[in-house]
């Protein structure tokens, strides 16, 4: 159950040159129209209680085989095998009827899911509950906002846990609280053996539920492997879509793939870790610590930025900024200069865990302009406790706490809906772990 | 393909249901309107009509004798044009539905089908209860009604899901339907009676099919007599051969129907 097999699979539109080609193919003049492939040869397999994030500029084909594999749309060439039952929230929705309440709307989608009626009555409780859109379900779903219908298409489609969940780009109609409860209930099922696939152009989401990601561009599977390794692959790929680009995917000894791109006018030699002035991979959390990046210019430069970027080991983005923020960019660099930049941290304010350093040297504000050359991963080192209080996350805040006499008065009754819900929310976060 | 929709009989009831509910319960009238719409058209048809055509009815003295000629035909009629407007733009009124949840297209003018044969069930006890009331209900003849109401269904399902099909590629069918439609009524001897027609015009309009099946029904209603069934055998074989060639092009192109959606 859940496991999904896809085998050459190809999608491709028919475009007729003329409009009246497709009824004088209906009555026997031959081939008039050519095939515009938007997939191609898509070839991979899944295993039960994966998550994978897909992952790909807009065009490449994403909801497309999102709807082949939810069989909205049937499939030019190839074919897949899904494990089991199958829940699609495609486009926003499961087709909600505007002219209908919401819990009108909760049935027709329950039998379309094959939810038996009986079942459904007593899940509509819970799916009520778990939307969280109130008396609205019995007011028509056109005046509902777009979060609210993507928030009781979710609950419907997830009421029951299928084998295989399909999700394309929803959950990003809905607020962060939302996210959280269905990230939280996502991943509950995933634990029980549900394959998610997921589309999203939101790089934390895929890092954070997704075991897998793949890449698709222009309609081919490009890439295969895990999401910070990809997201990586493709934010490089982003900004390759200028001449004289590389982009260069190494594997290191323990297995981890890094990546590293630019035009290479100007090259990151070396990336070190000083602490005290001597080169560390280990760093007390909330000691001084300095990043030295050493720099070759081979051709011409009109204006070098340097950036740097520390990741958790989810591959989140933690802290980064660059010498064009901080006022230190540099313009008119010869060719064969070698130079040196130090960033200094007085205080590494970082929760102890490991940690890793992307750094980039690119033209403006952003490695969109023009990158030279932007590493991954190009160092990756551990920070430890030491002498600070115990907490978690990945900042170690300057926090102390002393006890006062309470003078303040109770809140009053209008405040206790938002501070039970604030109170929720910190625990889906806590979960979250 | 058949299979497949007796699967999502739960989603079939429930469409029917849904339906049938919104037409008539969520206005503040409700019952009302399921009747008034047929009951106006007789109604204007009766009093504009019953002091014109009366003398072309010989042989019925009674009062109410075009009113049961034009309800025999209009209500077939009804059925008829109301299950093939619908279903010719079945598809591409469902698109949000087809293109966002996997269901078996078929199944929606099956939708389509059921829920206008409860909508004429409706009517069709207004009318009995009006033959009833009038006296001359045309028992046991009234049987032979079950039969035609099964062919006017698979006329207009077979041409319906052809054309509904084909509206998908070129949306210009469903303009031209309705268009064609009020050609067809007046093409047909529902209002007026089959020999009120001159002579030559009457044998062209004989290969209308539905010339055949109201005639039929005009002849059990209102005279409580048995036409030979041979009669119905031309339009049978156009119903026949319109669900076989609706059918046919719905395999064809059923794969690409969401792809043009």
């Amino acid at each position: 159950m859940g496991y999904l097999r896809v085998r050459e699979l190809g999608k491709a539109y028919k475009r007729y040159a003329h409009k009246w080609g497709r009824l004088s193919e209906w009555l026997g003049s031959g081939t008039r129209h050519e095939l515009n492939w938007v997939l191609c040869d898509i070839n991979f397999d899944i295993a039960p209680g994966t998550a994978v994030g897909i992952v790909g500029a807009n065009g490449a084909g994403k909801s497309t085989l999102l709807k082949l594999l939810a069989g909205t749309i049937r499939p030019t060439h190839g074919t897949f095998e899904t494990g089991g039952r199958v829940a699609a929230l495609l486009e926003l929705g499961i087709g909600f009827h505007p002219e209908f309440t919401g819990r009108q709307n909760v049935q027709m989608a329950g039998h379309i899911l094959g939810i038996p009626a009986a079942r459904l009555g007593a899940l509509m409780e819970e799916i009520e509950a778990f939307a969280e859109i109130g008396d609205y379900v019995d007011q028509p779903v056109r005046t509902y906002s777009s979060g609210m219908q993507v928030r009781l298409a979710f609950s419907v489609a997830t009421a029951v846990r299928p084998d295989i969940l399909i999700i394309d780009e929803a959950l990003s109609v809905g607020d962060a609280y939302f996210q959280h409860k269905s990230f939280d209930r996502i991943r509950r099922f995933r634990d029980q053996g549900t394959t998610l696939l997921f589309v999203s152009h939101n790089p934390g989401a895929v890092k954070t539920l997704c075991d897998r990601a793949l890449l698709l561009d222009q309609g081919l599977l490009v890439r295969d492997g895990s999401p910070d390794a990809i997201l990586d692959y493709y934010n490089a790929m982003i900004a390759a879509q200028r001449v004289g680009y590389e982009i260069r995917q190494t594997e290191t000894t323990t297995g981890r793939k890094i990546t590293r791109s630019g035009t290479g006018d100007a090259a990151i030699e070396h990336i070190d870790l000083l602490v005290e002035e001597q080169s560390a991979r280990s760093v007390r959390s909330g000691d001084s610590a300095k990043l030295r990046i050493t720099i070759a210019v081979r051709a011409p430069v009109r204006e070098l930025t340097v950036g740097v970027l520390i990741r958790d080991r989810m591959g989140n983005d933690v802290f980064g900024t660059n010498t064009f923020h901080l006022g230190q960019s540099r313009s008119h660099l010869p060719a064969g200069e070698r130079t040196c930049i130090e960033f200094s941290f007085p205080s590494l304010a970082l929760g102890a865990g490991s940690y890793s350093v992307a750094a980039a040297l690119h033209e403006g504000d952003t490695h969109t302009v023009a990158n030279f050359d932007w590493w991954d991963r190009a160092l990756v080192f551990q920070v430890v406790r030491g002498n600070r209080p115990l907490s978690i996350g990945a900042c170690a805040l300057e926090v102390s706490s002393s006890w006062q006499a309470c003078t303040v008065q109770a809140s009053p009754p209008g405040s206790a809906v938002t501070g039970g819900r604030r109170e929720e929310e910190f625990d889906v976060s806590r979960r979250d772990q | 393909m058949l299979r497949e929709c007796w699967n999502f009989r739960g989603f079939i009831a429930a469409s029917v249901k849904r339906d049938f509910v919104s037409r008539y319960l969520g206005t503040q009238l409700g019952w009302f309107w399921a009747i008034a719409q047929p009951l106006a058209l007789i109604l204007v048809y009766t009093l504009v009509f019953a002091e014109i055509m009366r003398p072309s009815l010989p042989g019925h003295d009674s009062r109410f004798a075009y009113s049961i000629y034009l309800c025999a035909g209009i209500l077939l009629w009804q059925l008829f044009s109301d299950l093939l407007n619908r279903s010719v733009g079945v598809f591409v009124q469902n698109a949000g539905l087809l293109k966002k949840v996997n269901l078996p297209k078929l199944a929606l003018p099956v939708i389509v089908a059921l829920s206008g044969l409860v909508n004429f069930a409706v009517v069709s006890a207004l009318f009995v209860a009006f033959l009833l009331i009038v006296g001359s209900f045309p028992w046991p003849s009234i049987l032979a009604m079950l039969p035609v109401v099964i062919l006017v269904v698979a006329l207009a399902m077979g041409l319906g899901v052809l054309l509904g099909t084909v509206n998908v590629f070129y949306r210009d069918v469903e303009q031209s339907t309705a268009i064609v439609l009020q050609f067809w009524f007046w093409l047909t001897p529902i209002v007026y009676p089959a020999r009120a027609l001159p002579g030559a015009f009457a044998e062209v309009l004989q290969w209308n099919p539905f010339w055949p099946i109201v005639t039929f029904a005009q002849a059990v209603l209102l005279d409580n007599r048995l036409p030979p069934w041979a009669s119905l055998a031309y339009p049978a074989l156009v119903a026949v051969a319109l669900l076989l060639l609706g059918f046919v092009a719905f395999r064809r192109l059923s794969a690409e129907i969401v792809d043009e959606l």
